[in-house]
């Protein structure tokens, strides 16, 4: 994929690409406004994006306010995301049918129309990516890859930075680099549009633009530069390395006390894969399926085995779920599970801060 | 493995199935179309009982006719239905999964195998392969009580042909003359007369059991990088896609369940790891 600023366009709005989609068969899903948060769903034209809106965002605080007039893109991320649709919080994984003692099993693909992200920010293009992984290492995950193989991503470079965001310490925006195949950056009334693919540079072409001046593209260059510098929150440079050498720090008794194992945070995480399996069956007893559906490792179940729950206390689930995401998953895929997109702060029923806990971690550890 | 439908069962049918005493049985499996991938010894396999679930059983050795076998203990809801089931009885299989012991690789060593309980069962397919060297393998074996000592009847027969076998256990019963107490206590006499560089240990049963006797043999002068164990975990996929059986950096089902003591040695004295 290339990277083409040299055939950036500038478009007026982000209208006529939605349309184009639409008239190519695209399903174009985008974060809409739905009970007071940001939820992604189906579109039918650019009217149903929350313009005008932004998302105010703290440790455990979420508020959809009034923004600038006019601006498409100034809230920043709800809670779901684009995790959802490539890796369905509940999905049919086969069904079974018994007859005396014969077992069939049946796996039909379930349809997935090809279907547009439309507004995928630079954290969640870096999620997409990081599960792109996980579901393709050994045999991988068939489903993942199929619902994958048929989409098509619109970026959008954040203008805005919310008291959460912490992708320019993780290296995941607020400019995507890669992993899109059209990026859209707003400027004043007009829109930057830069291509990542073939497929981004075929659209690219069809839309009612003018190439882009230089001066647009420095525009766009310094709004993410500003978007960068206005992030309050960081994540301490080799968090990965600290964790590792960590496991028995005092203040992991710390955020315990606080922690309500509610598994909200694995939940809201974009790149959080964890899942469980459910057989079920109908009331004959001969037709059976099994389901998979999102699972958290805060859950006490989920480290069952014969002689109970590995991880009974708090302390040790918030410590599995902090290290996995910010140094186990250096050794299993080659870089950190966390792209700074803040959802698992704000998201928080107690505002349990990720950037503040691993400053605490990092720190010498001290007998309390 | 199948790469194209990991998660699908293959179709499998129970050729036979033995009792092992009170709550375990043998199942012997073959497929009802096609063929099963074969399966190394210490790897495992997702058994489905219909309707109800799925565990992960090892393989505890293949028949004459090279068809799986996976002794199983009744703990649960699935494992009581797989149990229970009689040849003929219908099931799913996926895998095998995993890392297997690395029998190969000990040429030229002794290999003790040390197995608490029901880990004698992924042990069984090491233990006869190294056997085929004569005077190559060692059996230790602890139990509850005599009568949940696991293949009673083969481990006399390997020692009638010349491998040594250590029991213990934890409660003995009228008539029991052997050993009481753990697995610790048969590593003295199964190391007389080897010397403990040239030793290699397989350890399978509960992690506290393969802790202290990985630590032990450590201490005896076994080499950490020549002792293995075999650990579990909560598994849901046995692909590395459903994070269930974490350990650390490691999953079980794909970087293990035969592990290294020297790779997992701190991990092993972490609480709730």
């Amino acid at each position: 994929m290339d990277f083409a600023t040299d055939s950036a366009v500038t478009i007026d709005g982000p209208q006529q690409v939605v349309r184009l989609l639409r008239e190519d068969g695209w399903r174009v899903i985008a974060a809409v406004e739905r009970d007071g948060a940001l939820v992604t769903r189906e579109i039918a034209s650019a009217d149903a994006l929350p313009r005008g809106r932004v998302d105010e965002l703290g440790p455990g605080h979420c508020r959809l306010v009034d923004g600038p007039p006019g601006r498409w893109f100034d809230h920043v991320i709800g809670p779901g995301g684009w995790k959802e649709w490539l890796f369905p919080p509940r999905e049919k994984l086969w069904s079974a049918q018994r007859e005396g003692q014969a077992v069939t099993f049946d796996d039909a693909p379930q349809p997935w129309p090809k279907t547009a992200f439309f507004g995928v920010r630079p954290c969640d293009l870096a999620a997409i990516a990081r599960q792109d992984r996980v579901f393709s290492t050994g045999p991988g995950d068939p489903a993942y890859a199929h619902r994958r193989a048929a989409v098509l991503i619109v970026a959008v470079n954040c203008a805005r930075a919310a008291p959460t965001c912490f992708c320019a310490s993780m290296g995941t925006g607020p400019r995507a680099e890669q992993g899109f195949d059209l990026a859209l950056s707003e400027l004043d009334g007009r829109f930057v549009v830069e291509t990542g693919s073939t497929a981004g540079a075929a659209l690219a072409a069809r839309l009612d633009a003018i190439p882009a001046t230089e001066d647009d593209l420095a525009a766009a260059a310094a709004m993410s530069r500003r978007t960068a510098e206005t992030q309050t929150r960081h994540m301490p440079a080799g968090i990965a390395g600290t964790l590792r050498s960590a496991p028995e720090h005092p203040a992991w008794d710390d955020v315990a006390a606080r922690c309500l194992a509610c598994a909200n945070c694995t939940l809201a995480c974009p790149t959080c894969f964890c899942s469980d399996v459910e057989d079920v069956t109908d009331l004959t007893g001969d037709h059976a399926e099994r389901w998979r559906h999102w699972d958290s490792c805060f859950s006490p179940e989920f480290s069952l085995v014969g002689g109970g729950a590995v991880r009974a206390s708090t302390r040790a689930r918030y410590r599995q779920w902090m290290t996995h995401k910010l140094s186990s998953w250096h050794d299993q895929f080659g870089e950190s599970g966390c792209v700074g997109c803040g959802r698992c702060i704000a998201w928080c029923p107690v505002g349990i801060d990720i950037t503040q806990e691993a400053r605490a971690l990092s720190t010498e550890e001290t007998p309390a | 493995m199948d790469g194209a439908a990991p998660m699908l069962p293959v179709r499998c049918r129970v050729a036979s199935a033995q009792a092992e005493g009170a709550d375990v049985a043998t199942l012997t499996l073959e497929p009802v179309a096609g063929a099963l991938s074969g399966g190394a010894p210490g790897q495992f396999n997702m058994l489905y009982a219909f309707g109800i679930g799925e565990a992960a059983i090892s393989l505890s050795g293949h028949d004459e006719a090279g068809r799986p076998m996976h002794t199983i203990r009744a703990v649960g809801a699935t494992t009581r239905a797989l149990t229970a089931m009689e040849a003929g009885a219908e099931l799913g299989l996926r895998g095998p999964f995993g890392t297997g012991w690395p029998v190969a690789d000990q040429a030229g060593r002794h290999l003790l195998a040390v197995a608490g309980g029901l880990g004698l069962a992924p042990l069984r397919p090491a233990i006869l392969a190294a056997a085929a060297q004569p005077g190559a393998v060692s059996v230790v074996h602890g139990a509850r009580s005599p009568d949940t000592l696991l293949y009673a009847g083969e481990l006399s027969a390997w020692a009638a042909e010349g491998t040594p076998v250590y029991l213990t256990v934890d409660h003995a019963a009228p008539g029991w003359t052997g050993r009481v107490g753990t697995v610790i206590g048969c590593l003295p006499p199964a190391l007389a007369g080897h010397d403990p560089a040239a030793v290699s240990a397989f350890l399978c049963g509960p992690e506290v059991m393969m802790r202290a006797t990985a630590q032990a043999l450590s201490d005896a002068g076994v080499p950490p990088d020549r002792i293995w164990l075999s650990m579990e975990r909560n598994m849901k996929c046995g692909i590395g896609l459903c994070g269930h059986c974490q350990y650390g950096p490691d999953f079980i089902c794909r970087d293990g369940p035969v592990l290294r003591y020297d790779r997992i040695a701190a991990r092993l004295t972490l609480r709730e790891i």
